[in-house]
């Protein structure tokens, strides 16, 4: 029975990784940019949470009301005043730039946070669970971080699949030239993508925050556990993101039961053998 | 000079440090449709590219509906009303033919054109609506994307090479709808490699050589002697 409360368990972290690797995709999808400050983004979105919950007093799970809009329209304006600028046909400028990002950000948070790390305190929730099996118990807060996910996957494949936006993204991913043709201004269709997957980091971050401490220095881990979930899954397939994040989350969870010291190299065992047996992932994009 | 809807002055255009049009001129009359000819890299894509604004690097004055256009973008000029069928078709392989319809009208100018009167146009599209564009064939593919020209509702239309890799029986059932496409009053620049087949098509043409214009008219004014020496530059 151990093992099966491992793997729930691992599953549902899973959920949380799938979050972190959500926005990663959907920006590589739209826009092949590499976002190296990802993880850090990540971060800085719990802090702001952190800060919008002393300000109001709001659960942190409520404070995403506030955090989101403000995510996207930050995402909005770096997309259109700075990474805008950097793409172009060689790959290497916005991952310059974003890399850079991503020192700004350690080290603009180490000097307004301190280097102290902080947790964001959603009440009761935390702790709470109910009985499966004997032995197995699923915490609330896991169980909704996972449900999530999910909604957020769902939420961004139906967008991408069924709305105009996702019409413009696919098209100015595919051909952005064409789509110039077609009135579309791909400036502004990459900043709705910057908007939406800083809308979903907001959504990271306070989980982030909530399941456990946070310091300036997180990001680039949470960036690897992203990326892996994005490549495990295939590249610029969101449900296979979201599998990728379990299947991540389960061998993480299965190491660390072996040897507390394994969690994190479990995960990275699983990633580099999916990579060299399946190089595109396990289930990448169909194209034509 | 109000039935001018397209006035190109002197236009210079370069790609990169190349120059590739010197100094052309001409003017488009309302309902017309000009034949551009001339042999490859004579420069007709570069002055496609150059009116529907993808190619920005030129001098010299485009003037559209009486208003110039030089310097504006491409996702502005089709907002105005100029609509390009690219070379080699360039449909979205990540979107059904219906999206890369309704794409095609995304720039919302009202018309005669609609989904459903491409449909009409083109019957098999409405039967192929949901699959990828991708997986037609060529020649469908070719209607799918005269049909997101359309989408916009276009006061000018730029056909691009409508004949590239179809077979010919193909291309004549393309030739064919031709008349149903620009016969409502609809203005047209149509590039081709088939000369016969494009001078049939128009009342005027004009014939670029190495980025001049090396002759121009209506097609019946010159024999055929002339139009291929200045076609060759012979």
């Amino acid at each position: 029975m151990i093992w099966v409360n491992i793997i729930i368990q691992g599953i549902l972290v899973g959920g949380l990784y799938a979050l972190f690797a959500a926005g990663l995709s959907l920006i590589f999808g739209v826009m092949r940019l590499v976002n190296i400050a990802h993880g850090d983004f990540i971060v800085a979105a719990a802090f702001l949470a952190w800060v919008v919950v002393q300000a109001t007093g709001l659960n942190p799970l409520l404070s995403l009301i506030i955090v989101v809009p403000l995510a996207m329209a930050f995402g909005y304006a770096l997309q259109k005043w700075i990474l805008n600028s950097t793409l172009g046909k060689d790959i290497l400028p916005p991952l310059l730039v974003t890399f850079g990002l991503s020192v700004i950000l350690q080290n603009g948070l180490l000097e307004v946070f301190t280097a102290d790390s902080r947790k964001l305190n959603a009440g009761v929730i935390e702790t709470a669970s109910f009985p499966v099996l004997p032995g197995v118990a699923i915490g609330y807060l896991p169980l909704l971080q996972f449900i999530v996910a999910v909604a957020v996957i769902w939420g961004l494949q139906y967008l991408f699949y069924n709305t105009a936006l996702g019409r413009a993204f696919r098209a100015t991913s595919d051909d952005s030239e064409t789509a110039l043709l077609m009135g579309l201004d791909q400036r502004k269709v990459y900043a709705w993508a910057m908007a939406l997957c800083m809308g979903v980091v907001a959504i990271a971050g306070v989980f982030l925050g909530v399941r456990s401490n946070f310091d300036p220095f997180m990001g680039p881990g949470r960036l690897i556990f992203g990326f892996e979930a994005v490549i495990i899954g295939g590249l610029g397939n969101l449900w296979g993101t979201l599998i990728g994040g379990v299947i991540l989350g389960v061998s993480q969870a299965i190491g660390a039961q072996i040897n507390p010291g394994w969690q994190v190299l479990a995960g990275h065992l699983v990633f580099l053998l999916v990579l060299a047996v399946r190089p595109k992932g396990l289930f990448p994009r169909i194209d034509g | 000079m109000s039935d001018i809807l397209l006035s190109v002055e002197n236009l210079e255009a370069w790609y990169g440090d190349a120059k590739v049009l010197h100094g052309l001129s001409f003017e488009l009359k309302q309902g017309e449709v000009l034949a551009l000819i001339g042999s490859n890299g004579a420069g007709k894509s570069t002055l496609f590219k150059s009116i529907c604004g993808l190619l920005q690097k030129k001098t010299g004055r485009i003037a559209f509906k009486n208003e110039v256009i030089t310097t504006l973008v491409a996702n502005a000029i089709v907002a105005k009303g100029i609509a390009l069928v690219p070379e080699g078709r360039k449909l979205f392989p990540s979107l059904s033919v219906e999206e890369n319809l309704i794409l095609g009208g995304n720039v919302g100018r009202k018309g005669p054109w609609s989904l459903q009167s491409i449909y009409n146009l083109f019957p098999i599209l409405k039967e192929k609506r949901n699959a990828p564009s991708t997986s037609l064939s060529g020649g469908q593919q070719q209607m799918v994307a005269i049909g997101r020209g359309l989408m916009s509702n276009p006061d000018l239309i730029l056909l691009d090479e409508l004949s590239l890799g179809l077979a010919p029986i193909v291309i004549k059932d393309i030739y064919d709808m031709l008349p149903k496409i620009i016969g409502n009053g609809l203005t047209a620049i149509l590039v081709e490699q088939d000369v016969t087949r494009a001078l049939a098509s128009s009342q005027q043409f004009l014939c670029i050589q190495e980025g001049r214009i090396s002759l121009e008219g209506a097609p019946h004014a010159f024999t055929k002697d002339q139009i291929s020496a200045a076609y060759f530059g012979m």
